[in-house]
C-alpha cells in the first residue's frame, strides 16, 4: 500500500521500468516446443533462466505484470545466495548497491539484552548478509537476463490461464493484450509466488499450519545514524504488547516491522493514520528526532505451508509456488534462489544428456528437505515471536525478563538465521567410505567453501558450469592414477572441468586450470592430502570426496549425482 | 554430572515447560510451578542456591 494520492509504482526512490509486450512468434501461429517454460519473473523464476542459460538451455519467462514488484519485500539476501550470484557471474551490481552486515541487537523495555553476530572470517567473499530491496533485485536479473539473447526470453503482460501434460511435455494457455495462445515446452517451473496459478489450476494445495500473529511491515525514508544491523524490540515502550524489527536498506529507506496485538483488527491496523501514528512512535523510542516520509506499507502472517511434491510430472514448483515459509530468518527467498539452483541444473542435463528419472525425482527431498527445516528453525523463531499459546507468552516473558541480568538465557532471542541447507542424505549424495577421516571441508552434500586465494580471487571463480573435479595433487603414481580416470569422467560429463590444486607451475595432470596452492591453504581448508577428491555438482554442492583414489568409486558417484545409483560402467 | 544444561537442552526445556503450563490452564499453573520448583529444589541440596534463584526470580 501507499500513501494517499500516489499510486501503486509512485515510489519515493525507485523509478519503475515498463517493459514492453512483444508479441511471440506463437500469436502468428507457429507452434514451437521451448526446452523450459519458467511462469513468473520474479528473483527466484528469473535466477532459474539465468542458471539454465548458463547451461545452454533456453527458457521462456512468463508473467503478467510488465514491471517489477511493487514494494520491497524481500531484503535479505544471504551470502549463500550471493554466492550463487558469483557462480551466475551477476553478482557486481549486487555488491555495489546491497548493504552488507553480520550482526544484530534485540532489545528487552529499551534495554540491550543480546548482541548476535552472524558467522564470519577474513576467509569469505561475502558478508553472511545484505539488505536490497526487492525491485532491484528483480531488476538487475532482468537486465541480465536480457545479456543472454536466444536463451531467455522473458514475455511481459502475458498471462497463464490453463496449463496440461502429457508424456511429450506441457502446454499453456497464455493470455495477452494481444490474444491468446497456446505455449509448448518441454519442462514448466512454476516460480509465480505464494498465490500460484500453475499451482491452482493443477488443483494442488499447500498442507502445513497459519501461525497465529499478524505483523504490518513499512518502508520509510530517513535520514537516520544507526549502522546496518537487524535490531529487534521486546515490549518496547512504542509498542509494549509486541514486537519491533528494524532493517537498514539502500537509499535511506528503512523497514519497520511490528507485530499485531492478538484480536487486532487487520485492516484498521493498515490505515495509513494507523500506520503513521505507529511509525512516529517506534522513531521516537529509537530516538530519531528528524524529519521522516511513508514510503509503502503491507500486512503479513507467518505460515509454515507447502507442496507434500514439488514434482508433478514435467512440473517443478521453485519459490514461494511450493512453500510459504515465516519470514524470521530471512528464509523466503534465499530459499526460492536455492530452489532455482538445484532445479536449473537437474532440468539442462535431463534436457540436454538424458539423465535418468532419479535426477529430477530428487529434487523433492532435497529442496522440500531444506523446507522442514526451516520450518523446524522458523517455527522455533516464531513461537518466541509470535507466541501461540498463554504457555509460550509466559515463557517468552520468564526467558525475557531474565534476559536482563542472567546470560544464559539470552540466545533465545537469536533470530536463527538462514543456514545453507546440507543434501547430506540426498539420494545423489554419496557419502564417505569407511575409514575416511577428513580433518576440515566441506562434508558430503554441503556447499563449497568460497575460500581466498588471494586478494580478489576465490575458489568458485574456478567452478565450471557442470560438475568440476578439485583435485589435491600427489606423488607420480597418484597423478597418473586420476588422470587415467578423467576419461571416463569425462563420457559420463562431458562438461567436466578439472581443477588441480599444486605447487606453482606445476601441471601434474591434464586439467583444465589449475590453482597454485603455496601456502597449503586451500588444502587446510578442505582437509586434503595427496591425491584428494572432491566432486562438485553444478550447484557448488559436494557430491563426493576421497582422501585416497579409486576409480569405480568416483565414477560411480558421479552416476549417483546424476540420478542413476545403479549405473556402475565404464 | 554437569553443572548446567546446552543451549539446545535449554530451549527443549523452553518448550516443554510452555505445554505443560498449557496443559495445566490457567487456573492450575501457579500450583503447577509451585510443585515444580519443590520437584527440581529437591534436586539441588543447597538452601543458598535455592535462595539466590528465588531472589533472581522475583526481579522484575
Amino acid at each position: 500500500m501507499r500513501p494517499a494520492g500516489r499510486g501503486e509504482l509512485e515510489s519515493l526512490y525507485f523509478d519503475y521500468p515498463e517493459y514492453p509486450f512483444r508479441a511471440p512468434a506463437e500469436l502468428g501461429g507457429a507452434s514451437p516446443r521451448h526446452p523450459v517454460i519458467i511462469a513468473g519473473a520474479g528473483p527466484v523464476g528469473l535466477t532459474a533462466a539465468l542458471a539454465l542459460a548458463q547451461l545452454g538451455v533456453a527458457s521462456v519467462v512468463v508473467d503478467r505484470k510488465n514491471t517489477v514488484n511493487d514494494g520491497s519485500r524481500a531484503i535479505c539476501i544471504s551470502r549463500y545466495s550471493f554466492e550463487t550470484l558469483q557462480q551466475l557471474g551477476v553478482v557486481a551490481r549486487f555488491e555495489a548497491k546491497g548493504l552488507g552486515w553480520t550482526s544484530g541487537r534485540c532489545y528487552f523495555r529499551d534495554q540491550l539484552i543480546y548482541q548476535f553476530s552472524m558467522p564470519h572470517s577474513a576467509d569469505e567473499r561475502f558478508l553472511p548478509m545484505y539488505n536490497l530491496q526487492q525491485q532491484y533485485i528483480e531488476q538487475y536479473l532482468i537486465d541480465a537476463a536480457a545479456d543472454c539473447p536466444g536463451l531467455i526470453d522473458i514475455r511481459w503482460l502475458s498471462e497463464v490461464t490453463a496449463v496440461t501434460q502429457d508424456e511429450a511435455g506441457v502446454e499453456l494457455g497464455i493470455a495477452t493484450p494481444q490474444g491468446n495462445y497456446p505455449l509448448r515446452g518441454q519442462y514448466l517451473l512454476a516460480a509465480d509466488g505464494a498465490r500460484s496459478e500453475v499451482r491452482n489450476l493443477l488443483g494442488l494445495r499447500l498442507n502445513g499450519r497459519n501461525l497465529p500473529g499478524n505483523y504490518v511491515i513499512a518502508d520509510i525514508r530517513m535520514e537516520h545514524d544507526f549502522p546496518t544491523e537487524r535490531r529487534s524490540f521486546f515490549e518496547s515502550s512504542a509498542n509494549p504488547e509486541a514486537t519491533i524489527l528494524i532493517h537498514r536498506q539502500p537509499d535511506n529507506i528503512w523497514r519497520v516491522d511490528w507485530q499485531l496485538p492478538a484480536g487486532a483488527d487487520p485492516e484498521e491496523a493498515v490505515a495509513e493514520n494507523t500506520v503513521r501514528d505507529r511509525v512516529a512512535a517506534i522513531l521516537a523510542m529509537i530516538g530519531h528526532r528528524g524529519d521522516w516520509e511513508l514510503e509503502w506499507w503491507s500486512i503479513y502472517t507467518a505460515n509454515t505451508l507447502c507442496l507434500d511434491d514439488y514434482r508433478h510430472g514435467r512440473v517443478l514448483f521453485i519459490g514461494d509456488s511450493g512453500h510459504i515459509v515465516p519470514i524470521f530468518g530471512v528464509r523466503g527467498l534465499n530459499n526460492g534462489i536455492a530452489d532455482a539452483a538445484n532445479a536449473a541444473w537437474k532440468l539442462a542435463y535431463t534436457l540436454q544428456h538424458g539423465a535418468a528419472e532419479g535426477l529430477l525425482d530428487s529434487f523433492t527431498p532435497e529442496r522440500r528437505g531444506a523446507t522442514l527445516d526451516v520450518f523446524r528453525n522458523a517455527g522455533k523463531s516464531s513461537r518466541f515471536m509470535t507466541p501461540p499459546t498463554r504457555g509460550y507468552s509466559l515463557m517468552r516473558k520468564a526467558v525475557l525478563e531474565l534476559a536482563l541480568s542472567e546470560k544464559f538465557v539470552r540466545p533465545f532471542a537469536d533470530p536463527r538465521q538462514v543456514q545453507p541447507w546440507i543434501y547430506d542424505d540426498s539420494p545423489l549424495t554419496s557419502t564417505a567410505s569407511q575409514g575416511e577421516v577428513f580433518p576440515a571441508g566441506p562434508p558430503p552434500g554441503a556447499p563449497l567453501q568460497n575460500t581466498r586465494l588471494g586478494e580478489r580471487d576465490f575458489l568458485l571463480d574456478y567452478i565450471g558450469p557442470g560438475f568440476t573435479l578439485l583435485y589435491f595433487a600427489g606423488n607420480a603414481d597418484l597423478d597418473a592414477a586420476a588422470a587415467n580416470l578423467l576419461p571416463t569422467l569425462r563420457k559420463v560429463d562431458p562438461r567436466l572441468r578439472v581443477l588441480v590444486v599444486g605447487e606453482a607451475g606445476s601441471d601434474p595432470i591434464a586439467g583444465d586450470e589449475s590453482i597454485a596452492d603455496p601456502g597449503r591453504h586451500l588444502a587446510d581448508c578442505y582437509g586434503a592430502g595427496p591425491g584428494t577428491l572432491y566432486l562438485v555438482r553444478p550447484d557448488r554442492h559436494i557430491a563426493g570426496r576421497w582422501r585416497h583414489l579409486e576409480e569405480s568409486t568416483v565414477t560411480a558417484a558421479l552416476h549417483r549425482a546424476l540420478g542413476d545409483p545403479h549405473e556402475r560402467d565404464a | 554430572m554437569k553443572e548446567t544444561l546446552e543451549f539446545a537442552e535449554l530451549e527443549q526445556v523452553y518448550d516443554l515447560l510452555a505445554e505443560a503450563i498449557d496443559e495445566a490452564g490457567p487456573e492450575q499453573e501457579a500450583l503447577f510451578l509451585a510443585k515444580l520448583a519443590m520437584l527440581l529444589a529437591q534436586q539441588i541440596p543447597d538452601v543458598d542456591r535455592i535462595r539466590e534463584a528465588v531472589a533472581t526470580a522475583l526481579r522484575p
